[in-house]
């Protein structure tokens, strides 16, 4: 037991110190060769990135695909810091008021079938995402709202240009769903043909998929990024349940898996394998929220809202729900690690992030019983999946037992949970959840916006609704901040319209031989594979 | 015999229109939406028109009765339709899974057989003897223990075992190469699964064995054939086994079709790209395409499976033959 409890250690060492110091994967000099073997849960429904939402088609698909730009992935934890992969030098700096950016398009850059990229192939992939003819789905349209054309000056250039200057342009343009695809392609086969066919730029080109089971893609020789990839290929391998993949990098039949594992996964691989595990961690960019039904009794009522916030002791909650789930961080509406979160000393003047839990309780108490509901009684609807829908769940039910409410929970499988969520509207308080890949606060905020159309707490909130536009109008950030401040205030404290619980935290353990891949704050980025390779 | 069997055969339309009836209209009584767990399913946004879009491209705009039209005509047209979340055609997806799931029942059947025979007999021969309770043990435990987390200790066992020996953990693989182009690696893989619900099916079957032998061996002419004299391996070899195989066979046949579709747990224990995993698929997304066709190749196999057993009825027993 001791023995295993100093590997463990020794590992978590290890691997943290190569999370964290992250120079000394790049001090070691790249071998080429192998092939990479990854588990996914889950299924693609499709290859097509413009109209897809899950990991589980980035994490298969992404490797064949190029962006115009995308995080670094030599530094993905920094939330702003995006360089570029088919435009040319640094990521543009925007022009006429913030208005208009030109993008200078890499050339000598080819498809996989051999045809040659142009600035054309970038204007007809955004006007397929941003400008989908009648007819033509594309699930992120709405991150560029701000977008009023995209021309083409000449061969190898690109000029976006905004209705209005917004922050939000340049992450949103990193967003790794944004795949660039052939004209000739569109031209030719259609808007769907994606859907079931790939040509990309991408490091790696598409060999077989054999549906349920794996994807494989060989080393691109043409890939535009000097040197790289190092793999010979990869292989997608279809896992289904979490123990299996946690058993198949045990095993070495896997080498990682990229969404994550729950801690007790992590000290397991640890404890069986030693130093032959690698683990890295991050802040994740997922919350875990409660929305309160508005339309119903009593939660119309903020004070009941306010008892539901006071009642939950977040801070001891990180403590020991990050030993068994993937939560961690207490955090407000913004990603706990960028420049516009908020500090814990901000956050401690929120109903609900006190470090007096009592106080608080007696707080919540207090509302209740001057909104006519002592012991009040609810029914928390949740997902059933255990991480960490159930697991915090039951966390939260535990909380606010011990403010004297009486709550029970009602679990339910993913289509009828969304089902109640999205349509029914009829629960009385719902977990829920807010997942984005790049950072990008003043887009994921809108969560808390009763317009929003991911929001269903069936609430409208014309002041939170100002505040937000004025956060938009904004071009100084450290306005941007303060009304980032003044909106989560409202939106999480005054209103209580949704609870924040914890912010999700990613948990990486695989084989130590896999190097060059760094953790983002998200499961959807850096999964290129250009710069993985097997120290084998 | 020839009239017992088109008797038989003409039974299998109404059973299986009536399965088509059934599945068709009550999975459309589960609440859900493919296009909202396809688009919203992350959290994101998705645009009511978008939804609007995905369920038109579906279908699922369509009137119920319409839909449940080219659900039957797909029959007539041997076009079982796409799958709602992959696209792929529904007879792609299942031919890719079908053979890996025949294999697995194949091979669990004949671990049980193999297994649940000999000891039914023994059983039943050595009844109330230090043997028969042993076997009795035997098949109580493989009942009362799910497959699923037999599986899950085979591969533990595998991991810490081989990782004590060896020094370096070994698994079976994950990933599936058919029989004839790997049969190190195909058996390798299969075999555990095959051990782990084989051994809950002779379970089944070894006390069904041990019942029936028991019940035969007290009947008259059991005794008669004593009286005469004959050698006790002839009596219960070509006597008593023969009449007393009737409901085995009954439980074996059933338990095979179960095994082609319903593996749902142990196929994802052992990461089997099989029929019983896409079951689970379909239904955790609403794919109701899918998961009506899978629900009715289950039931189609149950059907064929009733009708050879009713064959081998006729076989068994000569008063099926002559009636």
């Amino acid at each position: 037991m001791s023995n295993a409890i100093a590997k463990l250690a020794v590992a978590l060492a290890v691997g943290a110190g190569l999370a964290l110091g992250a120079g000394s994967a790049n001090a070691e000099t790249p071998k080429y060769g192998g092939i990479l073997k990854f588990v996914v849960p889950g299924k693609a429904p499709s290859y097509d990135g413009h109209i897809e939402t899950t990991y589980a088609m980035v994490h298969r698909v992404r490797p064949f695909y190029s962006l115009l730009i995308r995080v670094n992935p030599d530094n993905p934890s920094d939330p702003s810091d995006f360089v570029c992969d088919l435009c040319v030098g640094d990521v543009p700096k925007p022009t006429e008021g913030g208005t208009k950016y030109t993008f200078q398009i890499q050339q000598g850059v080819k498809f996989h079938d051999g045809t040659p990229l142009t600035s054309a192939d970038i204007k007809a992939t955004y006007d397929k995402i941003i400008f989908p003819p009648e007819g033509v789905a594309s699930a992120r349209k709405s991150f560029f709202k701000a977008v009023e054309s995209v021309t083409t000056p000449d061969d190898f250039t690109v000029v976006f240009k905004l209705k209005f200057p917004t922050g939000s342009f340049i992450p949103a343009l990193a967003t790794p769903f944004n795949f660039v695809y052939s004209k000739k392609d569109l031209d030719e086969h259609g808007y769907t043909w994606h859907k079931s066919h790939i040509n990309g730029t991408g490091a790696f080109k598409f060999v077989e998929h054999q549906k349920g089971a794996f994807l494989e893609g060989v080393k691109n020789p043409d890939y535009h990024i000097k040197g790289r990839p190092y793999l010979d290929g990869f292989r997608a391998i279809t896992s289904a349940k979490m123990a299996l993949s946690i058993q198949a990098i045990r095993g070495d039949r896997a080498s990682i898996e990229f969404r994550g594992f729950p801690p007790k996964a992590r000290d397991d691989l640890v404890a069986a394998l030693g130093d032959k595990i690698t683990v890295q961690e991050s802040d994740w960019n997922c919350v875990l929220l409660a929305t309160p039904n508005h339309k119903k009794k009593p939660f119309d009522d903020a004070r009941v809202r306010q008892a539901l916030t006071l009642g939950l002791d977040r801070w001891s909650g990180s403590k020991y729900l990050s030993k068994i789930a993937i939560v961690k961080t207490v955090g407000g509406v913004v990603f706990p690690k960028h420049k516009f979160a908020a500090t814990q000393e901000e956050l401690e003047k929120l109903k609900g992030y006190g470090t007096d839990i009592n106080a608080s309780r007696a707080e919540a108490q207090k509302l209740l019983k001057e909104a006519g509901v002592p012991g009040l009684k609810f029914t928390l609807h949740n997902r059933g999946v255990d991480q960490p829908y159930k697991v915090v769940g039951t966390w939260m039910i535990d909380q606010w037992k011990k403010t004297g409410m009486d709550v029970d929970q009602q679990v339910n499988p993913t289509p009828v949970f969304y089902d109640v969520l999205r349509k029914k509207k009829t629960f009385d308080v719902s977990l829920d959840f807010n997942c984005q890949s790049v950072i990008n606060p003043i887009a994921d905020i809108t969560k808390f916006l009763g317009s929003s159309g991911n929001n269903y707490g069936s609430y409208t909130d014309q002041p939170l609704e100002d505040i937000y536009n004025n956060i938009l109008k904004s071009g100084d950030e450290a306005e941007q901040r303060r009304l980032i401040r003044d909106y989560e205030t409202r939106a999480l404290s005054d209103q209580a319209h949704l609870l924040i619980s914890l912010w999700w935290y990613k948990i990486n353990p695989y084989r130590s031989y896999v190097k060059g891949w760094k953790i983002a704050p998200s499961h959807y980025l850096n999964q290129h594979l250009d710069n993985v390779w097997l120290d084998q | 015999m020839v009239k017992y069997l088109l008797k038989r055969l003409m039974l299998l339309i109404p059973t299986l229109l009536g399965a088509a009836v059934l599945v068709f209209f009550l999975l459309r009584l589960v609440p859900g939406d493919v296009c909202e767990i396809r688009l919203a399913g992350t959290g994101l946004y998705a645009d009511p028109a978008e939804i609007a879009l995905c369920r038109k491209d579906l279908g699922l705009d369509q009137p119920i009765m319409l839909q449940f039209f080219h659900f039957i005509w797909g029959y007539f047209t041997l076009d079982l339709g796409k799958s709602m979340w992959t696209g792929a055609p529904i007879t792609h997806e299942i031919s890719l899974r079908f053979h890996l799931s025949l294999q697995v029942a194949i091979m669990a059947t004949t671990v049980a057989i193999v297994i649940a025979i000999p000891f039914g007999i023994i059983s039943a021969v050595k009844q109330n003897t230090w043997i028969d309770y042993v076997v009795r043990a035997f098949s109580i435990a493989g009942i009362a223990m799910p497959s699923f987390w037999l599986g899950i200790l085979i591969i533990l066992g595998l991991l810490i075992g081989t990782q004590a020996v060896f020094g370096e953990p070994w698994m079976p693989p994950i990933e599936f190469k058919p029989i004839w182009e790997d049969p190190v690696w195909n058996l390798s893989q299969l075999i555990w699964p095959a051990v782990a619900t084989g051994y809950r099916y002779s379970a089944v079957a070894t006390r069904m064995t041990r019942s029936a032998l028991l019940e035969v061996l007290r009947e008259d002419y059991v005794r008669t054939a004593r009286a005469k004299g004959l050698p006790e391996k002839i009596i219960i070899n070509r006597h008593a086994l023969k009449n007393a195989l009737l409901p085995v066979v009954t439980i074996i046949a059933i338990e095979f079709a179960f095994l082609m579709g319903g593996l749902v747990v142990t196929e994802q224990v052992f990461n089997l790209n099989g029929l019983g995993r896409l079951f689970v698929e379909s239904v955790g997304a609403q794919d109701f395409n899918m998961t009506q066709q899978l629900v009715m190749l289950v039931v189609l196999i149950f059907v064929i499976t009733n009708f050879l057993v009713d064959i081998m009825y006729a076989w068994l027993d000569p008063r099926i033959r002559y009636s």
